[in-house]
């Protein structure tokens, strides 16, 4: 609970999810994040470096915390990031969101999708009929279960990490839950 | 998140109203010209969520927090009320600039007079705490919580507290 210092992810990584990295990397790192909240596009920009510094070491999951009313494309823009994902672009859509966040309206998805070869008629529909809109629901209510307050919100092997997302403290952090992992593997 | 409010927050949460004690009724500006009384909402569970101020940042608020899980909180037959000591305008505002689907009550005058009387004022400040309440349908606190002031305690706490209820209400058979 986020009434207790140490939330838990109370659902715990699997298939449904989106992953980058090896599947036994000793440490895991789940955001919950919401494509039109510029501290979610900053700390984009830091995963990516982390992944760099860390390679097989480091393992990220990505669920969606759109805060819908605050951030009028926020659902539009998860449900899209979902589309792709049907076609097999999940993450190539998540960083063009993230690195084109001004550009979140309709035009600009359908834009993006152009770009990433999509096939256009497939996600115009599906976006349409909100095919996703309950998986998107899923993993923010998953979110709110794990005492996620507000994006975005990283939990380090299934544990809430409260501490500076800079560089240099989040590979620290990082670093150091692979190394306990190692020493007592789960 | 910091923990250096922890001192406060167990002085704060020692003065907070505990679970099995009857919620003090109040009647409060809902908008400039309505009042609403808790006892309204007998039969039904309420949330009073304490808040020390309108306008707080937007990312990680509270309030806007609760706008998203409204219809979990709906789910359970449970309605949110918001209450800071900010007035019936100064909330109109808020509320329209955020797209608030849920009621904010102004303790303003006389000045926290609501959060006296659940244990939530802090007097240096003259604000409230951020402090969490549930309510059952009969009007007894069920479940209290209240956040170091600069922690947004999330929704998983009244949630959890919201379950426990209807679970209670299945086994008595009603």
């Amino acid at each position: 609970m986020a009434t207790s210092m140490k939330a838990k992810l109370a659902v715990p990584v699997n298939e449904r999810d989106h992953i980058q990295g090896p599947a036994d990397a000793p440490v895991t790192l789940v955001e919950y994040g919401d494509f039109e909240c510029p501290y979610c596009a900053a700390a984009h920009v830091i995963v990516k470096k982390v992944r760099e510094i860390m390679g097989d070491q480091f393992r990220f999951v990505f669920r969606h915390f759109p805060l819908t009313q605050i951030h009028p494309h926020a659902e539009a823009a998860a449900e899209a990031s979902e589309a792709a994902g049907a076609q097999g672009q999940f993450w190539a859509m998540h960083d063009v969101l993230y690195e084109n966040q001004p550009m979140l309206d309709s035009a600009h998805l359908l834009l993006f999708a152009e770009e990433l070869g999509l096939e256009i008629k497939k996600f115009v529909r599906e976006l349409q009929d909100e095919v996703y809109r309950e998986r998107v629901r899923g993993d923010f209510l998953s979110g709110v279960r794990s005492g996620v307050n507000g994006t975005p919100a990283f939990f380090i092997n299934g544990v809430r990490y409260d501490g500076s997302w800079d560089l240099a403290p989040l590979v620290e952090a990082l670093a150091s839950a692979a190394r306990t992992s190692q020493e007592s593997p789960v | 998140m910091s923990t250096q409010n922890d001192g406060q927050q167990t002085a704060a949460a020692q003065s907070a109203l505990a679970a099995g004690t009857p919620a003090p009724d109040f009647t409060l500006p809902s908008t400039p010209d309505q009042k609403l009384s808790l006892s309204e909402f007998r039969g039904s569970p309420v949330i009073l969520a304490f808040y020390p101020a309108d306008w707080s940042p937007v990312c990680g608020d509270q309030m806007a927090l609760y706008n998203e899980v409204l219809p979990e909180f709906r789910r359970y037959g449970a309605y949110l009320l918001g209450i800071s000591v900010d007035g019936a305008w100064c909330h109109s505002a808020y509320r329209e600039h955020r797209n608030l689907h849920f009621s904010l009550l102004a303790d303003f005058e006389p000045k926290g007079e609501v959060a006296r009387k659940y244990g939530v004022y802090r007097k240096g400040e003259g604000v409230s705490d951020r402090a969490l309440f549930v309510i059952d349908g009969e009007g007894v606190i069920s479940w209290s919580y209240v956040s170091p002031i600069a922690v947004n305690p999330g929704a998983d706490g009244i949630l959890n507290a919201l379950e426990s209820l209807s679970a209670k209400k299945v086994a008595h058979g009603n």
